[in-house]
């Protein structure tokens, strides 16, 4: 049944007669795919712009209003070979875009009036030396602040605020030193330029926003196009749903044009993007992404129906309700708000290096002065001596030390397949010495898979496969997949509740219950020896065999589990899943300690028993009943196929098949870690060479631009360390 | 020394120019992909139609 597809809830009218939308679009990745895209949408009548962004995966099209349906667009990429799908920005997102372009502005604009300056400053250094007059030196003094004053109060403003918004929260972090600085550094320039004095240090606090910046504006964007990559999954997901428009009308929406009150149709193999309940038909329903379980519950009129939820065998139609209405969803964000406040307690550890910084080097600088006068110089004299001290320790390479790392890392996890949704979670993940895993659609794939399939000879499987592409039913769709079937069977019959039926030279081929293909016996034994398979039979001509289905473990779940081991971290299941389900998979993973039906509110309990027991827990989950313990946990990561609650409550976010990325990522955060503490120690060791010149009163404007770069490079060649993580963690590499 | 009253507004202009040459190529998108603007450089012209 081909259903019409609406999407003008994705369209924005631009004026002018013309509309917009956004597709994301899956594999492009050249600049071939780019033109073929670009010239295959443009070709369209009507069409008035076709932009592909290589970076972000999407496409921005133009057409004039009412001309073209924008489902047309997405059948002609179908044509060229892409799936796309329309995309909304979240507000995250468009507000990480605008502050990029906020700091990009800044860093062009500081780098811009530094390296003006720093044409200026050169002349004066050499002049001193030789035979500059006092007013030319004064007359370029005078130019540096033209340039400097502007320039630093406009660029400034991102440490400016931050700092402020430290200080109102009676807290302090990184930026509140860095401004001190910045600000002493030109108030001090301008008062010695007043008094026609020998040094200014307007190039030192230009350069110090320009290298500040630029390593904000790294990590700003790598975070960016992690949160891109994330969203278009997102849309990839094709969050839509079937609706009513009439009493036998349906038409397919958005999910983000479903209101509460609306039915929705739910066609049996297709999940179920809303929460609502039955209002007619008959079904068994699938809520392991919900719960935990695996087996099937039936469903009825009444029966409450959640996102995630898998429906198998019939048609149902569900009335939508509000997210919070449900009592489960209702009982889960309870607890998700409590988990949410008691975790934000973590002081990241930039944060912890200022706090002792910041009144360390105050106090060397006050300490300096009061010296200074002690020993007979004038208040004005030891006053520039002192703040030269907070100039050159003002904390470029400290500023630097972590975001460089933090950016080197979460670019290197990118690659291994691992999305970053906090930026703090790579120290958090550092420290993991417990690794809680939720069984279904974690340990285990969240795709249903044939597993006897080296029992079944390859022609029968082929056939089976391509007969299977006939039905809807999840079981059969999962022999289709395995057997990787392309072609269907021509004039196929559907028997309801029974399979599939069909000719293939002259035989009759039959898919569906074993007893519709007279192959109970088989089936039988199957099941005694795996009572949690479902069974699917197939019958041609004589000739009759039963393929076992079942949730399978990720391939490499096992070599995941040594590899934490060995590694120092104890490993748990806590699944919502019936009890000899979660023993047989924590045998197969060599998971010693699991607990089976589990509650979402049990698994908050046990995480806190751990974390009383001063364990550091990271939580690894994708159902509805693991957001909470997701969001309890002191760091936690979901694969892609998690529900979206589950995504939004973790930390990170893996992809693809396996489990690799989990281990790489504890490997790349600890030697992020040690990264780090390197870096806040070489900073330190700078510190403690140049500080020394400055109390003495050596820290000319020349000295203090050389050490400033100096430190800030070697800081950041040490984080480029950061993009192997520790050897002994090496599984990742395969 | 005459020669500054030239070479400082110069030196100034040129610097100024630059800078608004930059934040007009940032207004402009030209740094929203920076991935597809490399590969654009290379990538075949549209074929000219004869008519």
């Amino acid at each position: 049944m081909q259903v019409e597809r609406d999407f003008s809830h994705y369209v924005r009218a631009l004026g002018s007669g013309l509309s917009h939308i956004d597709l994301a679009v899956e594999g492009v990745n050249c600049a071939g795919c780019m033109s073929k895209i670009e010239r295959g949408l443009a070709a369209l009548p009507d069409v008035t712009l076709a932009r592909v962004n290589l970076s972000d995966r999407r496409v921005a099209l133009e057409w004039k209003d009412g001309a073209l349906d924008p489902a047309r667009f997405i059948d002609r990429l179908a044509e060229l070979g892409y799936k796309a799908y329309p995309f909304e920005p979240m507000r995250a997102e468009a507000q990480e875009t605008e502050q990029a372009r906020f700091l990009l502005r800044c860093l062009g604009v500081a780098a811009f009036a530094a390296m003006n300056v720093m044409m200026l400053s050169v002349p004066v250094w050499s002049g001193n030396i030789s035979d500059m007059i006092p007013e030319q030196r004064d007359f370029f003094h005078w130019l540096s602040a033209l340039i400097a004053l502007p320039a630093a109060a406009y660029s400034g403003q991102p440490f400016f605020r931050s700092a402020l918004r430290a200080l109102r929260a009676r807290g302090t972090n990184m930026d509140v030193p860095i401004t001190i600085g910045i600000v002493l550094a030109l108030a001090m320039s301008l008062i010695e330029t007043f008094h026609h004095a020998e040094h200014t240090y307007f190039d030192a606090a230009l350069m110090l926003i320009t290298f500040l910046l630029a390593g904000r504006y790294l990590q700003q964007s790598m975070r960016r196009r992690t949160r891109a990559v994330a969203g278009n999954l997102a849309a990839l997901k094709a969050q839509k749903a079937t609706k009513f428009i009439s009493t036998d009308e349906v038409r397919e929406v958005p999910i983000a044009a479903v209101q509460a009150g609306d039915i929705v149709l739910l066609r049996p193999g297709e999940r179920s993007a809303v929460d609502g309940s039955v209002v007619d038909g008959r079904s068994k329903i699938d809520q392991s992404l919900v719960t935990g379980e695996t087996q099937p519950v039936r469903a009825g009129l009444g029966t409450a129906v959640y996102a995630g939820t898998l429906n198998l065998s019939g048609a149902l139609r569900v009335r939508v309700t509000g997210a919070s209405e449900g009592t489960l969803l209702a009982e889960i964000s309870r607890l998700l708000e409590n988990a949410v406040q008691g975790r934000s307690r973590y002081v990241q550890l930039a944060d912890r290096a200022s706090r002792l910084y910041a009144p360390v080097v105050h106090a060397t600088a006050l300490l300096t002065m009061l010296g200074w006068v002690a020993f007979g110089s004038t208040w004005h004299d030891a006053i520039v001596i002192a703040i030269a001290v907070l100039i050159i320790t003002c904390p470029c390479a400290l500023g630097l030390a972590i975001p460089a790392v933090q950016t080197v890392t979460s670019g290197a996890m990118f690659r291994a397949g691992v999305l970053l949704n906090s930026g703090d979670a790579i120290e958090r993940l550092a420290d993991v010495d417990r690794m809680v895993f939720d069984k279904t659609g974690t340990l285990t794939l969240p795709e249903l898979d044939v597993s006897n399939a080296p029992d079944i000879p390859q022609d029968v499987f082929e056939l089976a496969g391509r007969l299977a592409l006939a039905s809807h039913h999840p079981v059969a769709a999962a022999v289709a997949r395995a057997a990787r079937a392309k072609t269907p069977l021509a004039a196929v019959e559907e028997v309801a509740g029974q399979g599939v039926r069909g000719f293939v030279d002259g035989l009759e081929v039959r898919l569906g219950r074993p007893s519709f293909c007279g192959a109970d016996p088989i089936a039988n034994e199957i099941l005694c020896r795996d009572p949690e398979a479902s069974v699917v039979a197939f019958r041609h001509g004589e000739s009759r065999h039963v393929f076992a289905v079942r949730q399978r473990l990720r391939s490499d779940a096992a070599d995941t589990v040594t590899a934490l081991l060995n590694a120092g971290i104890e490993v748990e299941i806590l699944s919502g899943d019936r009890e000899p389900a979660v023993r047989h998979a924590a045998q197969l993973v060599g998971i010693h300690e699991w607990r089976a039906g589990v509650t979402p509110f049990d698994k908050i309990a046990r995480i806190d028993e751990l974390k009383r027991g001063g364990c550091k827990v990271m939580m690894v989950g994708d159902g509805m009943n693991d957001a909470p313990a997701l969001a309890a946990a002191h760091v936690s990561m979901s694969p892609i196929s998690a529900t979206h609650l589950s995504q939004a409550m973790a930390d990170l976010v893996f992809l693809g098949d396996r489990l690799a990325p989990v281990v790489a990522a504890i490997g790349f955060s600890r030697k992020a870690l040690r990264l780090m503490r390197q870096n806040l120690w070489l900073a330190a060791g700078y510190n403690l060479v140049a500080v020394p010149l400055a109390i003495a009163g050596l820290a000319t404007p020349l000295v203090a631009a050389a050490a400033m770069s100096g430190s800030s490079l070697l800081v950041i060649s040490n984080a480029l360390r950061a993009h192997r993580g520790v050897r002994e963690l090496g599984l990742w590499r395969s | 020394m005459e020669v500054l009253v030239f070479l400082v507004p110069l030196a100034l202009t040129l610097g100024l120019i630059g800078l608004i040459g930059f934040l007009w190529s940032l207004k402009n998108g030209q740094y929203d992909d920076l991935e597809g603007a490399g590969w654009r450089a290379i990538a075949d012209d549209e074929p000219v139609s004869k008519q």
